[in-house]
């Protein structure tokens, strides 16, 4: 049985779609094999940021009111053999997702693949409901400042209470993304640090992201950033990967960089 | 629940009397249901209630009527209270904050007392583990609320009793939600929105910035809430 992960947040523009890219290709990356599905229905993003959005002839939608088979609709990454995108339809409303229908997909999907990747859209609507509903496992993912967090929040109560494994009494495991860190602003207390946001939410850090140009560069190429070795983001996302597989890493991108004199001198 | 004394045949005395009690605390009968303890023998009961519901005031029942006022209630859709058993009893003694009895007026508002000493109504206590997040609502009906985990910003937690709270509450806690005003609110980090005993509540601006992120317990102190760093 596949395990099935919804990146969610609440909030929007805080880093999802980069967020499921990057783990997606990550976990393929370490040989897993991996669909990750865009349940974005009607603002379809996933595609662009996976390179693959001139490629797209069946979506998700066409899957679920079986217009096409999943065979037709899965596009299969050009880099990685064993990561495949399922795309949103970008003409549909989120109203075309069916908790039946969804729930045959990744059933059906479940057969082949170890992992599944749920790209929830922002807010705390039908697409999102949908995203969360069959997940065994949530990436929230979070920007350190007071409005993310408390959506966030909010998202992890319905987490808690909306979702397949809720209704049946069993528990989702809850991941910490902070994605956009500034060292240097938390330093200066313009932003949350990492322990203010895992103190209000109180779930398990996976990463932190740090705030890095590469993530928008890479983003407009169609390259997942984990894939450029050189950034920050890419190698934050790397280690985040390995810890969702159980491998032990420190946190790395939370300390603000000496800068003085003396700070580099001291050195590391 | 208040009780509306009524010592007073005359509407017109009535509603001036009510007139003034108003202006004494504005909002504070906005919407309140009321019950209606009739001190006389016979009275135009449909101009009453016509008279307390163009005042905002709720008149749900009357309390403890004669025969002939509880059939005339019946007819106008008020229910009938003989006897009051709240499972929390409110001490007799208890100032009621803004309403003073005024002697010889014809309309007193008190909260009513149990005709016969409540019996103890033993409700086990509600015990919550998972943090309560933004948007959630958790009520301990008759009973204490115990929380295991931090109360979120967003997020409100709510008893008849006392409220514990294991952790940090950075959200809404109400305690004594019944009118109990010998309910508290203990918490062991208070960044909260709003904390209230039985109905009188504190903003987080008004927090005293000394017990703030303190542990603390919460208690109504007359008419105050008073916050305790423990």
């Amino acid at each position: 049985m596949a395990r099935i992960v919804v990146v969610t947040s609440g909030k929007g523009g805080v880093g999802k779609t980069t967020t499921s890219s990057s783990f997606a290709t990550g976990l393929a990356r370490r040989g897993h094999k991996t669909a990750v599905i865009d349940f974005d229905v009607g603002l379809r993003n996933l595609d662009l940021i996976m390179g693959c959005e001139r490629r797209v002839v069946y979506d998700f939608v066409n899957v679920i009111n079986k217009e096409a088979n999943l065979q037709q609709a899965l596009i299969r990454d050009k880099r990685f053999e064993n990561l495949y995108i399922l795309a949103a339809s970008q003409t549909r409303d989120k109203d075309a997702l069916t908790q039946a229908g969804v729930g045959r997909v990744l059933e059906e999907l479940s057969k082949d693949f170890e992992f599944i990747v749920c790209d929830s859209p922002a807010g705390i609507e039908k697409g999102a409901m949908m995203a969360m509903y069959y997940a065994d496992e949530a990436l929230v993912v979070t920007n350190p400042e007071v409005s993310s967090v408390r959506d966030s929040d909010r998202v992890l109560g319905l987490l808690d209470s909306k979702t397949q494994r809720a209704e049946k009494g069993e528990k989702i495991k809850e991941h910490l993304v902070v994605t956009r860190y500034s060292a240097e602003r938390v330093a200066q207390g313009e932003m949350l640090s990492v322990e203010d946001v895992g103190d209000i939410l109180s779930i398990q850090l996976l990463g932190v992201i740090p705030e890095s140009q590469d993530v928008l560069n890479s983003s407009n190429a169609g390259t997942p950033v984990i894939m450029e070795e050189e950034s920050n983001a890419g190698l934050a996302y790397d280690d985040l990967v390995a810890r969702f597989l159980g491998e032990d890493r420190p946190h790395r991108f939370i300390q603000a960089e000496k800068k003085g004199f003396f700070g580099r001198f001291m050195g590391r | 629940m208040t009780v509306l004394k009524v010592g007073s045949a005359d509407l017109g005395q009535i509603e001036v009397d009510l007139a003034a009690r108003i202006d004494n605390a504005p909002g504070f009968f906005r919407d309140m249901p009321v019950l209606l303890d009739i001190g006389v023998d016979s009275l135009d009961l449909a101009g009453l209630l016509s008279l307390l519901r163009r005042n905002d005031m709720i008149p749900v029942a009357l309390y403890q009527p004669t025969p002939a006022m509880a059939e005339m209630g019946r007819e106008l859709s008020l229910g009938v209270l003989q006897d009051m058993r709240p499972v929390r009893e409110v001490p007799a003694a208890e100032p009621e904050p803004v309403t003073e009895p005024v002697a010889d007026s014809p309309v007193t508002a008190e909260r009513a007392a149990p005709a016969a000493p409540a019996e103890p109504v033993y409700r086990p206590t509600r015990v919550v583990r998972q943090p309560v997040r933004s948007g959630q609502q958790i009520y301990a009906r008759g009973g204490d609320l115990i929380v295991l985990a931090p109360v979120s910003a967003g997020a409100e937690v709510l008893a008849d009793g006392h409220v514990h709270i294991y952790g940090a509450l950075r959200g809404r806690a109400l305690a004594g939600v019944e009118g109990d005003a010998n309910a508290r609110i203990f918490c062991q980090q208070l960044d909260a929105e709003l904390v209230a005993v039985a109905g009188c509540y504190t903003v987080n601006e008004d927090i005293d910035p000394a017990v703030r992120g303190k542990s603390v317990q919460i208690s109504l102190a007359g008419e105050r809430l008073q916050i305790e760093a423990n």
